[in-house]
């Protein structure tokens, strides 16, 4: 808890703020606070894959497995694999992608994703992540709130709690969902014990874009100030009478509500952006429209100050006919992620915002043959998977880590999944093991007890 | 650094010394009596601190909050006018044993123990599948509050009614409490690996709960903080470990008298039908077949699904298929008939389903049961026979020594009635009158809904690394006035109640807000900002819409398209029940719910959040249900004289202050009329005098 001088110090920053203003905002929870050293970003666009992405088919090429195709693989290397479905000794299927390396830092991609691809020297991808989880809730939960458990703060809420946000109109911390929707549902944006201030505000695909957000039926825009008005004096009195400071917050919040209904519509008005940028995100056409409208939304949000934005599309939780849902997938995933970055980057919004594109665990390099009459899928993979990163201060045009020619284990640069969330807390400003809340008799933090800051992740200097 | 290491020393030197824990002292009365005892030791302390309690709280606000806080529904105006009226001693008294005997209160205080017991009605995880049958012990949690049922005995019941001798139906109902864990029906889950977790979840609940103990911190290793080993925690996981699931008939009242005249005739028709399509010949095979897939997997996989399919879809459907086909009762029998009926397509031909026309067969007998009255049905517990170890790291694959069940040891000892100590002897233990934890961490609970903090505020945890209490002696005289008062939760309500310190006013003067902002010393009453369902009642009661039914089933009142999962809007008056009887699915709780901190049942909680944000303004000022009440208000007024005063009345209980009214009637005045009335009862329904008990 930060006192009062230290508010106003950064309250300073704002400038000609009334005072009113600055005592709602003392009393708000969002106020923005400074991260325990210089952050070198200042928002998050988490593009988050819940299933499990194949990491196999995108970004981690295994050409060994040809070898092995339609075999099982060797046992030794298959006997100890946490396996949700399958049997260790089930077949090797290999990638019926094509692998081909892409600008000056000659990553490889799979052709699935010629956008991304693009996009190579401003990506750092990860090949050796792995998390504890081999089922959707825990390994969601894992990499949302650093627990398989339920109930604990997600990463959008943790960061939320440790910088509030810099808009005064629009919610901190924001979901943008789209496909079947991820499995743990609200659990990967809830505040857990947190105050509910931290909480992931779902922005919805039809209706009201924030839950009531819109004027009831028969009330016009004046019409809702004129009840704010008198509903402000009227708690303004009883503010003096009570001589409770807690009402002040209520009445921020009423005029932060307010403030949303005015602003969320011009969020979503995209009567300003070029039809140029509307085609490069594939907004107006399908199967790009719904992501390539969340991933522009994202960066608008970043220009208004939202501080966590948390893109979900899915599933890609591809059991069986793997070879039509990935492709459909990228289909609808890899232009408007790639016209994302390109975009940020023009804007000179790259450097101080941090991309995360990545699921809960990735998958086997056997395959899941269910009934002959339906196509072959892949199982979950907790062991080795893979991501990619950029912007915000990590390394552009990099790979980090390798896993094993069968692509079972990371064998290089091992990323676990808190060494994931500490470096990305890293990136923000804060020492992993010191952004803590007291709960239930003792000091919780994303990291749970784990996580190291991986240094080979951070551009030079970053570290 | 230094400092790190000198707090783990003296942390584990504090472990050591569990026994000068002050929670483990055994509770020591202090000699003060009768019904000034709560405010002589608040004022001993004031004036310590060269303080002065408050002054009592207007007449009007009093009763507000009393009615709030034993019923959670404001009173009605002609309550209001009664209580202002009768200035005979006794007033107060009264008001309070009439909101006692409301059946309200079981529901206001149900919640709260509904939150500890992290209720919910669907599973969790990604299914989240619909339970429809957790509400039969939400039932009964709601009708043991409104008869007082003793808390020892309401302990007992919840721990082991079913271990109870000559035990009764509702007592076995009771078990409920330790069903409310969540069950995971993901593909490819370790049965066994998710039932140790639920028996994990059993054990930190009943610790958090009962003890105010973190046990959950023993679970891989010693405890850090308190005195719990690791062989402790296994020994208390023991008791629960020796537990199975169970489902059973939990009739409501009038209910099984027409079941059972209906029942033989609806047998003998469904064996009919049955017999006539040769289901019992054919289930018998497919049973051995799914068998024969569980001892083999691998061979077959299209029986290999089937019988995945049937552990997680089917309730208790393996362990019914593993249960010898003479030795199942009823339900278990009737469940794998109907789930082979529904699922026996999947192992065999196309040609032989057409052939054997099943669905047309499912379809008679789906008939046939609309038939029979049902009966309501309870999830429970029963009592298993189970050996267990210590978990090294708390993996369960890893079983270390053999454990017997057992307290830990820096807790009285247990007195088992027979060789090996049962849940039966835990649930005694629990409320035994040496037990120095029970008592006080539920005292401290109800007090702290009363004052917005518990006089330990960290009321889930009352080791070493919860906080000391502001008042120990008053925190000992409650829990001995309580256990010496055979566990008489309304006595307990009523001695709080009564109390001077209770009947404060909650202004802030600003000298307490400096010396005292979070009001530890009690020179004042807290304003609290009410539960989310508290918000809900309260508009729809006093629009008039609410509907006071008591008890049943879950109900789904409208929400936003989109909001809910599966969610089939009631119809009716079920859409203007009480917020405890809202649906509450985790993963898609209630919008309300979810913006007014209700929590959603994935763990025991002891305390809400009271946050204030932006979404609740939206959320009050624009959700139709609120609109609805607004508008059912401004109705309900429309034809009385006064109509300001009247909203006002109906709302905060008082007439408004001569510049509210001049401020509400200028508004009005700017409004187009179809909607001026309805704006203002909006406006007061906004008002954080109407979202807070003063």
């Amino acid at each position: 808890m930060r006192n009062r001088r230290q508010f106003l110090q950064a309250a300073s920053g704002f400038g000609g703020l009334a005072l009113a203003d600055l005592m709602a905002a003392e009393a708000n929870p969002l106020a923005p606070k400074p991260p325990h050293f210089p952050a070198t970003a200042r928002s998050v666009i988490f593009l988050f894959m819940p299933g499990g992405p194949s990491q196999i088919d995108l970004l981690d090429p295994k050409p060994e497995l040809r070898k092995w195709h339609g075999k099982p693989l060797p046992s030794p290397a298959t006997k100890d694999l946490k396996l949700a479905f399958i049997k260790p000794n089930a077949n090797a299927v290999a990638s019926p992608c094509t692998f081909s390396r892409h600008g000056q830092s000659g990553a490889e991609f799979s052709d699935l994703l010629p956008n991304l691809a693009g996009q190579a020297d401003n990506l750092c991808v990860v090949r050796s992540l792995h998390t504890d989880a081999f089922n959707h809730d825990p390994g969601e939960l894992m990499l949302m709130t650093g627990s398989m458990q339920f109930g604990r703060p997600s990463m959008g809420a943790w960061v939320s709690y440790g910088l509030g946000s810099e808009s005064r109109d629009l919610p901190g911390f924001v979901v943008l969902s789209s496909g079947t929707g991820p499995s743990a549902g609200s659990n990967d944006w809830s505040n857990g014990f947190l105050p509910s201030a931290y909480q992931g505000t779902p922005f919805r695909g039809s209706g009201d874009p924030i839950l009531y957000l819109s004027n009831p039926e028969g009330f016009t825009a004046p019409m809702q100030r004129a009840r704010l008005d008198v509903l402000r004096r009227l708690n303004e009195k009883h503010r003096r009478d009570s001589g409770d400071a807690e009402i002040d917050a209520r009445i921020a919040s009423y005029e932060l509500a307010f403030r949303m209904q005015m602003a969320a519509p011009e969020l979503l008005d995209l009567a300003k952006e070029p039809k140029a940028v509307l085609d490069r995100y594939g907004v107006g056409r399908e199967p790009t429209h719904q992501y390539g409208l969340h991933c522009l939304l994202a960066r608008r949000m970043v220009e208004r100050g939202v501080r966590f934005i948390l893109v979900s599309h899915g599933s890609w939780d591809d059991h069986n006919d793997i070879d039509k849902n990935l492709r459909k997938n990228c289909e609808i995933t890899d232009q408007p992620a790639a016209a994302l970055i390109a975009d940020l980057k023009q804007r000179g919004l790259l450097d101080s915002t941090l991309v995360i594109w990545g699921g809960e665990f990735g998958r086997t390099p056997m395959t899941q043959q269910q009934r002959p009459d339906i196509g072959y899928g892949r199982d979950h993979h907790p062991n080795a998977y893979s991501m990619w990163l950029a912007g915000g201060g990590m390394r552009a045009g990099a790979t980090v880590g390798r896993t094993d020619d069968l692509g079972l284990e990371a064998v290089e640069d091992p990323i676990h999944i808190h060494d994931l969330q500490a470096t990305l807390l890293h990136t923000l400003g804060f020492d992993h093991t010191k952004l803590t809340y007291f709960h239930s008799g003792r000091n919780f933090r994303l990291t749970d007890v784990e996580g190291k800051v991986v240094s080979k992740l951070l551009k030079k200097g970053a570290a | 650094m230094r400092a790190a290491r000198l707090i783990l020393v003296l942390a584990s030197a504090c472990a050591a010394m569990g026994a000068d824990l002050w929670s483990l002292q055994p509770v020591r009365k202090p000699p003060v009596e009768g019904a000034d005892a709560i405010d002589g030791l608040i004022r001993a302390r004031l004036a310590k601190e060269k303080l002065a309690p408050s002054p009592e709280a207007p007449r009007h606000v009093l009763l507000r909050r009393l009615s709030l806080d034993l019923t959670g529904l404001p009173p009605t105006p002609a309550e209001m006018a009664a209580f202002l009226a009768d200035g005979s001693p006794g007033a107060w008294a009264r008001q309070i044993d009439r909101l006692l005997k409301s059946p309200h209160y079981g529901e206001k205080w149900g919640r709260h123990w509904l939150d500890q017991a992290r209720y919910a009605d669907s599973d969790g995880f990604r299914a989240d599948r619909f339970r429809p049958h957790a509400w039969r012990y939400r039932q009964w949690v709601i009708d043991a509050l409104n008869r007082d049922l003793p808390f020892d005995q309401f302990t007992i019941d919840q721990i082991a009614g079913d271990l109870v001798p000559n035990g009764s139906t509702d007592q076995r109902i009771a078990t409920g409490f330790h069903r409310n864990t969540l069950t995971n029906r993901e593909g490819g889950i370790d049965s066994e690996q998710f039932r140790i977790e639920q028996v994990i979840d059993r054990t930190n609940t009943t610790g958090t709960v009962w003890l105010g103990l973190t046990a959950g911190c023993a679970q891989c290793h010693d405890h850090k903080y308190d005195p719990i080993s690791q062989r402790d925690y296994y020994r208390l996981f023991a008791f629960f470990n020796e537990a199975d699931e169970d489902q059973m008939d939990a009739p409501m009242p009038g209910e099984l008298g027409p079941h059972l005249r209906l029942r033989p005739a609806y047998d003998a028709r469904r064996r009919e039908l049955l017999n006539g399509a040769n289901v019992p010949a054919l289930q018998a095979e497919w049973e051995r077949g799914m068998l024969e897939a569980a001892a083999n997997p691998g061979r077959k996989l299209d029986w290999d699904h089937a019988f995945d399919d049937l552990r997680t879809d089917c309730e208790d459907g393996e362990k019914i298929l593993r249960t010898p086909a003479g030795a199942r009762t009823r339900r278990q029998a009737k469940i794998l008939a109907d789930y082979f009926l529904a699922n026996y397509s999947r192992v065999i031909s196309k040609e032989r389903k057409e052939e054997l026309k099943f669905d047309a067969l499912a379809k008679q007998l789906r008939e046939l049961d609309g038939t029979l009255p049902p009966l309501s049905e309870a999830a429970v517990l029963r009592a298993f026979d189970r050996k267990s170890h210590v978990l090294s790291r708390g993996d369960f694959k890893q079983p270390g020594a053999a454990v017997d069940p057992g307290t830990p040891s820096a807790l009285p000892p247990l007195d088992a009635a027979g060789p090996r100590a049962t849940r039966l002897d835990l649930a005694r233990w629990l409320v035994s009158r040496s037990n120095p934890l029970t008592a006080r961490v539920v005292v401290n609970r109800v007090w702290q809904e009363y004052f917005g903090r518990g006089l330990v505020r960290t009321s889930e945890n009352f080791g070493n690394q919860g906080e000391l209490p502001t008042h120990p002696e008053l925190l000992d005289w409650l829990a001995a006035e309580f256990m010496d008062g055979g566990w008489s939760l309304k006595r307990l309500h009523r001695l709080i109640v009564s109390s001077a310190a209770y009947r404060q006013s909650s202004a802030v003067p600003e000298e307490l807000a400096a010396r005292d902002p979070e009001n530890k010393l009690l020179a004042r009453q807290s304003r609290l900002r009410l539960s989310a369902e508290a918000i809900r009642d309260s508009a729809l009661a006093v629009s008039g819409l609410l509907s006071a039914e008591v008890g049943g089933p879950s109900v789904r009142p409208a929400q936003p398209q989109g909001a809910g999962k599966d969610w089939k809007e009631s119809a009716g008056r079920d859409r203007y029940r009480r917020g405890l009887y809202i649906q509450l699915n985790r993963t898609a709780p209630y919008p309300l719910l979810v913006n007014f901190d209700a929590p959603n049942g994935y763990g025991a909680v002891c305390r809400r959040n009271r946050s204030n944000t932006p979404l609740q303004a939206l959320n009050l000022l624009n959700d139709p249900v609120f609109v609805e009440a607004a508008r059912a208000l401004a109705a309900r007024t429309e034809a009385e004289g006064g109509r300001l005063d009247r909203i006002f009345e109906l709302c905060l209980g008082r007439k408004p202050a001569n510049d509210e009214r001049e401020w509400l009637l200028t508004y009005w005045s700017s409004q187009p009329e179809a909607m001026a009335w309805t704006g203002v009862a909006s406006v007061v329904m906004n008002m954080d005098e109407f979202l807070t008990r003063e």
